[in-house]
């Protein structure tokens, strides 16, 4: 009997901690495995961009701002990657989350970026789970389903393996 | 011996770590070696942690900061500390200006408390121009928001209060 209790009290508090550690982790995964939010917008040029358009590819969606270092050193990768993967249906899109576009257009054209970029704002960051921090990248498979996002500074060569491991699914 | 010997290695090893800014950025003090505008030129004693901040802004009675947000103004409209204002992004001449026209006023006693949040605190390029450009004009009680990862995974994913809106 002296036993039992405090038994009773280890479990319930291991199993406080398991919740709470599964919610943590809900919140933050939440768009993992599910659709990837459709969206259209205009990109730097004027051109219409629809994520739906994209269905049949893989796209990469890379959440940027000229002011992140961070961002500064994946997204010559990603213009690599684009040249590179493009041919086997990699599809990168960025998103500037800058406030001026004249800021962003002009990196883009230091970075001689080979993929559209569009203005984002709080709509589409709140929409892809909160934009709280950069940079955010989103692997998006051929069917629309968002199977990984990257927070921070990453290990590029992890993100390239998920990617080309997407690129050889059906 | 030889055990002595490991065990001064490992105490030494380890009080070198504890005072690395680039493995406890939080106990770094400004140095030579700081970058001007880092976030490494602020006072280890002038950084505030969301734990405090958050108890700070909740306590009846106490006096509350002017908080002001220093990055991106897009990332401010997703979520913001409540009460906080957006005063323009550090690292920009504009954005300085925005923030001197903000606190011109203001007692130079006033407790400011600046914050970003962008990105990982090694890489913000916003709260240590703003910090430096307070103290430059002669505010003496300012803070800044210590975040060591971004705003979203230090305040919000704590499960702090949030305003959205620009």
């Amino acid at each position: 009997m002296r036993t039992a209790v405090p038994r009773c009290w280890s479990l319930a508090c291991l199993l406080v901690c398991v919740c709470f550690a599964a919610g943590t982790a809900r919140a933050a995964e939440s768009l993992l495995h599910k659709n990837a939010p459709e969206f259209v917008l205009a990109d730097l040029n004027g051109n219409k961009v629809d994520l739906h358009a994209y269905r049949g590819k893989v796209v990469l969606l890379d959440f940027w701002a000229t002011w992140c270092a961070p961002c500064q050193l994946e997204m010559p990768r990603f213009v690599a990657w684009q040249k590179q993967y493009g041919p086997r249906g990699l599809r990168v899109i960025g998103i500037s989350m800058d406030d001026d576009p004249e800021l962003a257009r002009k990196l883009c054209k230091k970075l001689r970026l080979n993929y559209p970029v569009m203005m984002g704002d709080e709509k589409i960051g709140e929409l892809y789970g909160g934009v709280l921090g950069l940079p955010v990248t989103f692997l998006i498979d051929s069917h629309g389903v968002v199977r990984a996002k990257f927070q921070g500074e990453t290990d590029m060569n992890a993100m390239e393996e998920q990617l080309k491991a997407l690129l050889l699914q059906p | 011996m030889n055990r002595r010997l490991t065990l001064r290695l490992g105490m030494i090893a380890m009080l070198a770590a504890f005072a690395s800014p680039v493995v406890f950025p939080q106990f770094a003090s400004p140095s030579a070696g700081a970058a001007p505008g880092s976030a490494f030129s602020i006072p280890q004693d002038q950084l505030l942690q969301p734990d405090a901040l958050n108890r700070l802004l909740r306590e009846a009675g106490a006096e509350k900061p002017l908080v002001l947000q220093v990055g991106s103004h897009v990332l401010f409209a997703e979520a913001h500390i409540p009460g906080a204002e957006y005063a323009g992004q550090g690292s920009l001449p504009a954005g300085i200006q925005q923030l001197q026209n903000r606190v011109s006023a203001l007692s130079r006693k006033k407790l400011i408390v600046l914050y970003c949040g962008c990105c990982p605190w090694n890489r913000c390029p916003n709260v240590g121009p703003a910090f430096a450009k307070l103290r430059e004009i002669g505010f003496s009680n300012v803070k800044v928001l210590y975040l060591a990862d971004n705003f979203g995974a230090n305040w919000v994913e704590k499960g702090y209060a949030v305003e959205k809106g620009r």
